[in-house]
């Protein structure tokens, strides 16, 4: 694995894994700062034009309103939230390791907290009020459509791609990406947080039921699986390390689309609540997520419409 | 555990005889650097093969980092300055007694004679764990041996641990923070000024370091305001062997007093935790007030609030509680 991953010599001589190499990290960062950079040049080189970046308006706007309701109250409480938990964690974790020092371990286990809170919350909100699969969906027919879609990027002469429901495919591939790296995070987070001071529980610097549920015994007590001393925990904190520079270039990416002009009716719309009439029939199919004045349409693949109504808000907000 | 061998690793001896050459020889050899004082510490890290440095910059030749001057407020006392210097140096004996108590509460008087303030401060701790070269937190790992039900931890700390569990071995650290001393630290292209309470850092700032001293820093001088001059001081080390041995816990306390009223109070402790511990509440409520047995009682009761013992080191409360409380007593 070279070197990026730690191994320390116990005093027997034996290599013990530690966790993610430091250089990790310096490559997280490295990589989001070129793509970010790399995109911005690359989009500005391939001259993309007004009319693509803010597509032509089309169809009918009968029965549309001029404001749809993209995320409810709800659902931004939940975003803005989980996004300040998340910038917290980074943080927390990786600007002391960058020279910055600070008593983080207090301040990072509680924003871990404020995140499974979060995230438990939007698991309920989007079950109960939301059309969760929407969110998440990757079937064959949303992998095609992402693809059509990526030829079209990469190149202008590629078919217009059909427009996508209420959540693009590369929107749902960030959501799933986000959802495997942030729960890899915090299963291993919160073992690592029984190790330490908390309200919650005496800590804990041994996991015989982590090694149990890794390695396996045997009718001897022997492990079934012979890792290296301490190899459990090591790779606990192996996982927790690859999350954490995985969501350093997440998070860079999201920040980053977020703030691009041609992205940035995305994020009002995660401030505001709202899209207005233009943006809605230039990027959105009307067919997969259908809005009309004051009702609830039926929903398509990949177009969740439960909360997307016209301007007067629904009582779930 | 470690191998004791007689012979030490080859290293690279350099022996500067300016502040500036070595920083310079720190910032050459970087994290591979070593900053040997006294060397009471350096040479059994070196013998174990536990810490094993490229280039050891030996500060004993810097006539600048000794010796004891007086300043316009107070002393200026240089890093280098051996520990029986402290203890023998006339204005410390009558103005700074808790200082020179301190110093004289170090190891053996060979020790002192050899041992300078700046390396009984900065000195690592003494966990075992740690020393023995297991790869632990503060080993730069991603555990605490010594947390473990099982760890033998008669002498770790019972307060202000996150993760690692390990004291501070220092005599004179907690005195210094109740004189309010000021650590000059030099580096490469700056220099900065701590107070002595935020020289030392716990592990939830930095695990593998107990003060701030990092790669290239250079400790030079301790200052002593004169604002603690000829107050009323106590100092009490608790230790298992009476001769010679480190604190289990000790208390370091100076009052400003009138009559048997405390005016203002900084009181200390160490060997509890992996920093000298300022009690703040309990310097709160013995301010403004006149001593009496409840008071020292309360104060006593007050200093151990929020201790967490392990296994085998709970009788640090009671004797945390008693040192707090005699410290207190003392102004009756």
């Amino acid at each position: 694995m070279g070197r990026w991953l730690d191994f320390e010599s116990n005093p027997w001589g034996q290599e013990v894994l530690q966790g993610v190499s430091l250089d990790l990290m310096y490559l997280a960062i490295g990589l989001a700062v070129l793509f970010t950079l790399g995109h911005w040049f690359w989009y500005r080189r391939r001259g993309f034009s007004k009319q693509e970046e803010v597509a032509e308006a089309q169809g009918s706007v009968a029965g549309i309103p001029e404001r749809i309701v993209r995320h409810t109250l709800a659902s931004r409480i939940f975003h803005w939230s989980m996004a300040a938990s998340m910038l917290v964690l980074l943080v927390t974790a990786f600007v002391p390791l960058l020279g910055l020092e600070f008593a983080w371990v207090t301040i990072h286990w509680i924003a871990g907290a404020v995140l499974i809170l979060t995230i438990v919350y939007h698991v309920i909100h989007s079950i109960g009020w939301q059309d969760f699969w929407s969110m998440m969906s990757m079937g064959a027919k949303d992998v095609r459509e992402g693809i059509s879609h990526f030829r079209h990027v990469l190149s202008p002469k590629a078919p217009t791609p059909e427009k996508p429901g209420k959540y693009p495919f590369d929107h749902r591939m960030y959501h799933n990406g986000i959802v495997v790296v942030s729960l890899a995070a915090i299963v291993t987070g919160v073992l690592m947080t029984l190790r330490i001071e908390t309200p919650f529980w005496e800590p804990n610097t041994y996991y015989p039921f982590v090694d149990q549920a890794v390695s396996g015994y045997s009718e001897l007590g022997e492990p079934v699986i012979s890792l290296t001393p301490g190899a459990t925990t090591g790779l606990m904190f192996v996982i927790h390390g690859i999350a954490g520079v995985s969501l350093i270039l997440m998070v860079t990416a999201h920040i980053y689309f977020a703030i691009r002009p041609d992205k940035r009716w995305f994020t009002w719309s995660m401030i505001r609540g709202w899209i207005d009439r233009e943006h809605y029939l230039a990027h959105f199919d009307p067919d997969k997520w259908s809005v009309s004045d004051g009702s609830v349409q039926e929903q398509a693949p990949g177009g969740a419409i439960a909360d997307s109504v016209v301007s007067a808000p629904r009582v779930d907000d | 555990m470690a191998i004791i061998r007689d012979m030490i690793p080859a290293f690279e001896l350099f022996q500067p005889t300016t502040v500036e050459d070595a920083l310079v020889l720190l910032a050459e050899h970087g994290q591979g650097a070593w900053v040997l004082a006294g060397g009471l510490d350096s040479y059994d890290w070196f013998k174990d093969r536990i810490k094993r440095p490229e280039a050891v910059i030996d500060l004993g030749g810097i006539d600048e980092l000794t010796g004891i001057s007086d300043a316009q407020d107070g002393l200026e006392i240089g890093a280098m300055t051996t520990l029986t210097e402290i203890v023998r140096h006339e204005r410390v004996r009558s103005e700074y007694t808790l200082l020179a108590d301190a110093a004289e509460h170090v190891a053996t008087p060979q020790i002192r004679n050899q041992g300078t303030l700046g390396g009984n401060i900065s000195q690592d701790t003494r966990c075992w764990y740690y020393r023995s070269g297991w790869p632990c937190y503060r080993a730069g790992g991603n555990t605490c041996y010594a947390a473990a039900p099982q760890a033998m931890n008669r002498e770790h700390a019972i307060m202000g641990t996150s993760r690692c569990v390990a004291v501070s071995p220092s005599d004179t650290a907690h005195a210094l923070v109740a004189l309010d001393a000021k650590m000059i630290v030099r580096g490469r292209r700056s220099s900065n000024v701590y107070d002595a309470e935020d020289f030392f850092i716990g592990p939830a700032t930095d695990i593998t370091r107990m003060t701030v001293l990092e790669s290239g820093d250079l400790l030079t001088q301790i200052n002593i305001p004169g604002e603690w001059a000829n107050a009323h001081f106590y100092y009490e080390k608790v230790r298992d062997r009476g001769s010679w041995d480190f604190q289990l816990v000790s208390v370091a306390a100076a009052f400003k007093t009138s009559g048997n009223t405390i005016d203002d109070a900084r009181i200390v402790v160490n060997g509890v935790a992996p920093f000298p511990v300022r009690l703040d509440a309990v310097e709160r409520l013995v301010r403004g007030t006149s001593v009496d047995e409840a008071v020292a009682i309360e104060a006593g009761e007050i200093a151990i609030q929020g201790s967490h013992a392990l296994k085998y080191n709970e009788y640090k409360q009671p004797m945390m509680s008693n040192l707090v409380r005699r410290a207190v007593r003392s102004v009756a």
